[in-house]
């Protein structure tokens, strides 16, 4: 079976004194058709995994393997290796050309990885605008980025990833920069087509709670260590490291509605 | 029910019950804004709010709904091409006197602003000047506003306000980049707080800041707002939140106010559908699955998780 592999995976930064270690030993297995959620605030080193993941950062220690065999890092083989695992960015504002239409953004990864070319490569990039909801096809392939809305934007970014035919996806915080009536949309959009094509998806966020529905497994990362992991039920609603129930206790929670104004007053009055 | 309507948000009879024992501060009624670009965008439509004192207002929306516009308009902060097109703001100082902050210009305005009204900004990790210190930053509020406030007592006066938000006095020496997001966000409210004003416009002031962070963060306004009793206009599109820390909130859509009613009901009655939309939008954390559950192929361990 095919699988994308991290092996005690490790990442120094050098800093002007001495070195600051943002990842620190971190192993995973992604599998066809699940998808793996990886929570944790600024500098846990969540996207820095994701980095590694797509051979934008080179790890210190430690291996990525796809379907057992040690990934290529340059030339033929690193183009290889990209067929199979791409990735999807975190603002669709920024990752889009504003020169360039739609239909070259798709175009571009059909040609490079030989998907499509000449007269076969129009209905290739009609077939993923259909894929990713984005129709009728024609209108969209003709547009600019500016054109467009941001969910938009980013379902264009999601059918860029899945162009050269990728098995895995990386979706590194792919919906926090979207409004929040079109989050879930996006996210379940990538549900669909993860489970219309059996596709591995890594999911960086900070949000617990669309880890916990759009994850099989949750891994919790604090300063470059995993601390917890599991189920995604087990880890939210049983969490056992102190950070995961730090972590749980900050997020929202609307129905402790009137709590935080009661608690701040007791702790006023005994203070 | 019919979705946008121009009788008014929607409400309930427990908001009304709420009202009764209010004491307005803010007064607005009525504002229209528009953007004159080609074509004009009327950002506000004839939107009316009444903020009281020391109540947590919540301004939800989405990004685009004139939400930000509409404060910037309480605030008289609207920059050429917006201009205000009908519509009055009083505000109600706590000496009893009524303030027409549309018509205040010059050195009243500027006497005004700040001073019973001030505001921690959009991206406030990003409003402190990079090339002064945090307690320079501080004391221009104060040499501005209270002019007969000695060299001594600015500089205790600054001190105390960064202990009041939780950040230790000898930052006071600090430029904005050797802080923390956190931390440039407690200055930033800091620096609202110096003059102490009855009302505190809070636009996405915990948007760019981690939870734990946020959390910190949300509970130093909380309490500030125990000890002084300011109003917040706090504006956000995270509704969840909201939920947890405002007395009452309204939904903004496309310029208007599409509902305003007390944060419980907005939880257990939201009438407007677009309401209902944003809070679908959340989906729960430790709530059911219900209709999020993803089905994630034949990989999918479901069954075992439970």
């Amino acid at each position: 079976m095919s699988t994308l592999e991290v092996r005690h995976l490790v990442k120094d930064f050098r800093l002007r004194r001495g070195k600051l270690r943002a990842v620190n030993d971190v192993s995973f297995t992604l599998e066809p058709g699940k998808t793996i959620a990886v929570v944790g605030e600024s500098g846990s080193g969540k996207s820095t995994v994701a980095r590694m993941i797509a051979q934008l950062e080179t790890p210190t220690r430690g291996e990525i393997l796809l379907d057992g065999e040690p990934i290529g890092r340059r030339g033929r083989a690193a183009a290889e290796y990209r067929h199979h695992v791409q990735m999807v960015f975190q603002d669709p504002f920024a990752s889009l050309n504003p020169y360039h239409s739609v239909a070259h953004h798709l175009e571009r990864p059909l040609k490079i990885h030989g998907v499509a070319r000449g007269d076969a490569l129009t209905p290739a990039v009609h077939g993923l605008l259909e894929r990713v909801n984005l129709t009728p096809p024609e209108t969209y392939a003709a547009k600019r980025p500016h054109e467009m809305s941001g969910g938009q934007r980013q379902r264009v970014a999601i059918a860029r990833a899945l162009a050269p035919g990728a098995r895995f996806l990386v979706a590194d915080e792919p919906v926090s920069m979207l409004d929040v009536s079109i989050r879930l949309g996006v996210l379940n959009l990538l549900a669909r087509l993860q489970r219309e094509e059996d596709l591995g998806v890594l999911y960086i966020t900070h949000d617990l709670a669309t880890a916990r529905h759009f994850s099989d497994e949750i891994i919790v990362m604090y300063r470059g260590d995993i601390v917890e992991r599991g189920p995604s039920d087990q880890v939210i609603l049983d969490p056992q490291h102190e950070y995961t129930r730090t972590l749980l206790a900050a997020a929202p929670e609307p129905s402790r509605h009137g709590h935080l104004r009661e608690e701040v007053r007791a702790e006023l009055a005994g203070a | 029910m019919t979705a946008t309507t121009t009788a008014g948000p929607l409400t309930s009879p427990t908001h009304a019950a709420y009202l009764a024992g209010q004491d307005p501060v803010l007064t607005a009624s009525d504002i229209s804004i528009t953007y004159e670009v080609d074509p004009p965008v009327h950002a506000v439509k004839g939107a009316s709010l009444t903020l009281h004192r020391g109540e947590i207002l919540g301004l939800a929306g989405e990004s685009g709904c004139g939400k930000t516009t509409l404060a910037y308009g309480l605030n008289r902060l609207l920059k050429p091409p917006a201009i205000l097109r009908s519509g009055e703001v009083t505000f109600h100082d706590a000496d009893g006197a009524d303030v027409d902050v549309v018509g205040l210009r010059g050195d009243a305005l500027r006497a005004f602003r700040w001073d019973k009204v001030s505001m921690v900004f959009q991206g406030a990790m990003n409003s402190l000047n990079p090339v002064i210190s945090v307690r320079d930053q501080l004391q221009d509020v104060m040499t501005t506003h209270r002019p007969q406030m000695s060299r001594a007592a600015r500089g205790a006066r600054s001190a105390e306000l960064l202990e009041l938000v939780g950040v230790d006095p000898v930052r006071l020496d600090s430029f904005a980049h050797e802080l923390s997001g956190g931390m440039r966000q407690r200055v930033m409210i800091a620096m609202a707080l110096a003059l102490n004003p009855q009302v505190m416009i809070m636009d996405e002031p915990t948007t760019a800041l981690d939870v734990v962070v946020q959390r910190g963060i949300l509970r130093e306004i909380m309490k500030l707002r125990e000890q002084f009793g300011f109003a917040v206009v706090f504006i956000t599109h995270d509704l969840p939140m909201l939920l947890e820390i405002s007395d009452r909130i309204a939904v903004m859509r496309d310029g208007e106010i599409v509902e305003i009613d007390t944060a419980e009901s907005v939880y257990a009655r939201a009438q407007h559908p677009y309401t209902r939309t944003l809070l679908a939008s959340f989906p729960s954390l430790t709530g059911e699955r219900g209709a999020f559950v993803r089905g994630g192929g034949p990989a999918t361990e479901e069954g075992e998780e439970s």
